[in-house]
């Protein structure tokens, strides 16, 4: 199995060029006042009923943790409605995706926070997955 | 993995689930010392009287003998430990490298998780890590263990090879979701599900009812867990002071109506009732047991809750 050639691109001196910047500031703009995201650069808002989930302090990809309180407040964040909870409603009102909130999400690549995600899109480098990840497929799971 | 008379499994709990027995786990007491006598005493008490040892991984967010140590240590004394890996304090590299260490010092179960916030803790000035999350680290083991690769894909030498579970609250929002999210985890690669305290039954019987229907109660073995409450008191921190629990009203009225010297027996009869409510819900296929501030008190539950004698896998009787 390969490692090395599975890497995404690296970030090049094409992500500083002005284009970029320009998409860049315009990305971060806009989904920052309207979603209030976080620019993991790997955008998977329309999975998890338009609620970032790189808000939820545990930066958790699959779905809320086992401490949301009992009035859906977030555990460590007690004033504010658990990100994943957003998830879930938003997701039911949704005409479509709703079933991805039931789709296993990859790990987060950290080398692409700050970047564009409309740029990663393009350039399918929010495709990334390390190889064992990706060679495990759909499923594994169950004991049986 | 498997045993001279069929019984398939990585571990004994494995083997005894899959046998068809009705498991019972505990949660080892966290200890703060540097002298294994401190764990070997706890071993004493819950050697024969469980199947399976869970240790905490800096349980609440508070620095705690390392699981995987105190995991060894048990095995030392014949207890088989379920060794409890969260996402807060390792990233990727520190996880698979505890992972293979702990399968080399013999450990055979892994319990995986999200972990409590580190502002839970005694230590809220520290950089929480959660590179990845609980779902993350299930596929993670498996890779390790089925592929036997790194997570990078890089070969290993050998796999580890442990029985992969996970826990699940079926009482924090959103509750309709918990049932998906259980499904979820046994997808990304749980094979044992451990749920958290149980003390609304009518919520733990609409999950129940929801995971049978999706089938996830044939594909991984899930035990819920009851606390055993020795006070009021206990009661209402489990209430107000920790997240994800949901403690009824009518529980607590019950204890704050029995007189002060009597409230130990009486949790000690609320946790043989919920054990006895969630045996009887269809799939449920064991309990974990936890009590906050000694071990006395799940050991004298696991005797009147009729869980004596603990089973023998057959090879085991064979060889008495």
């Amino acid at each position: 199995m390969e490692t090395n050639l599975d890497r995404s691109p690296p970030i090049t001196a094409a992500d500083r060029g002005s284009f970029t910047k320009a998409v860049l500031a315009v990305e971060k703009l806009t989904k920052e006042k309207i979603w209030d995201c976080r620019m993991c650069g790997q955008c998977i808002l329309h999975s998890t009923g338009m609620s970032c989930p790189m808000r939820c302090p545990k930066n958790l990809r699959n779905g809320p943790c086992g401490g949301v309180l009992q009035n859906g407040n977030c555990e460590v964040l007690p004033d504010r409605p658990c990100v994943w909870v957003q998830a879930w409603e938003g997701s039911r009102r949704l005409p479509v995706w709703r079933r991805h909130m039931e789709h296993l999400m990859a790990p987060v690549d950290w080398r692409l926070q700050g970047t564009s995600s409309w740029i990663n899109f393009w350039t399918r480098r929010d495709k990334h997955m390390p190889a064992g990840w990706k060679a495990a497929g759909e499923r594994i799971g169950g004991h049986r | 993995m498997t045993d001279a008379n069929g019984a398939i499994g990585r571990s004994r709990l494995e083997r005894l689930l899959r046998a068809g027995q009705f498991a019972v786990t505990a949660e080892l007491q966290t200890t703060d010392s540097a002298d294994p006598g401190s764990v070997f005493e706890l071993a004493e008490l819950l050697r024969g009287k469980v199947d399976a040892v869970n240790c905490t991984d800096n349980s609440a967010a508070h620095p705690h003998i390392s699981a995987v140590a105190a995991a060894r240590l048990l095995i030392d004394r014949d207890v088989e430990p379920i060794v409890q890996f969260t996402c807060r304090d390792r990233n990727r590299l520190g996880l698979q490298a505890d992972i293979l260490g702990a399968a080399a010092l013999g450990v055979r179960n892994l319990c995986c998780m999200t972990g409590d916030d580190v502002t839970a803790g005694d230590h809220p000035e520290a950089k929480p890590i959660y590179d990845l999350d609980s779902l993350h680290l299930l596929r993670m083991v498996r890779i390790l263990r089925d592929q036997g690769t790194y997570l990078s894909g890089r070969k290993l030498t050998e796999p580890p090879d442990v029985f992969v579970g996970a826990v699940e609250n079926p009482f924090a929002p959103p509750l309709d979701f918990r049932p998906l999210r259980m499904g979820k985890k046994i997808e990304a690669g749980a094979e044992f599900i451990q749920l958290q305290l149980v003390f609304n039954l009518e919520v733990m019987r609409v999950f129940a009812d929801r995971a049978g229907e999706l089938g996830l109660l044939e594909r991984a073995f899930v035990l819920p867990s009851v606390y055993v409450p020795r006070s009021t008191r206990a009661l209402r921190y489990m209430r107000d002071a920790v997240p994800g629990i949901d403690v009824p009203e009518t529980m607590i009225e019950r204890m704050e109506r029995t007189p002060r010297d009597r409230q130990e027996e009486e949790g000690l009869l609320i946790a043989h009732e919920i054990i006895q409510a969630v045996r009887a819900m269809p799939g449920m296929r064991g309990v974990h047991l936890i009590s906050i501030g000694g071990d006395d008190l799940v050991v004298r539950l696991i005797e009147e809750a009729g869980l004596l004698p603990r089973p023998k896998l057959a090879v085991e009787v064979a060889s008495a």
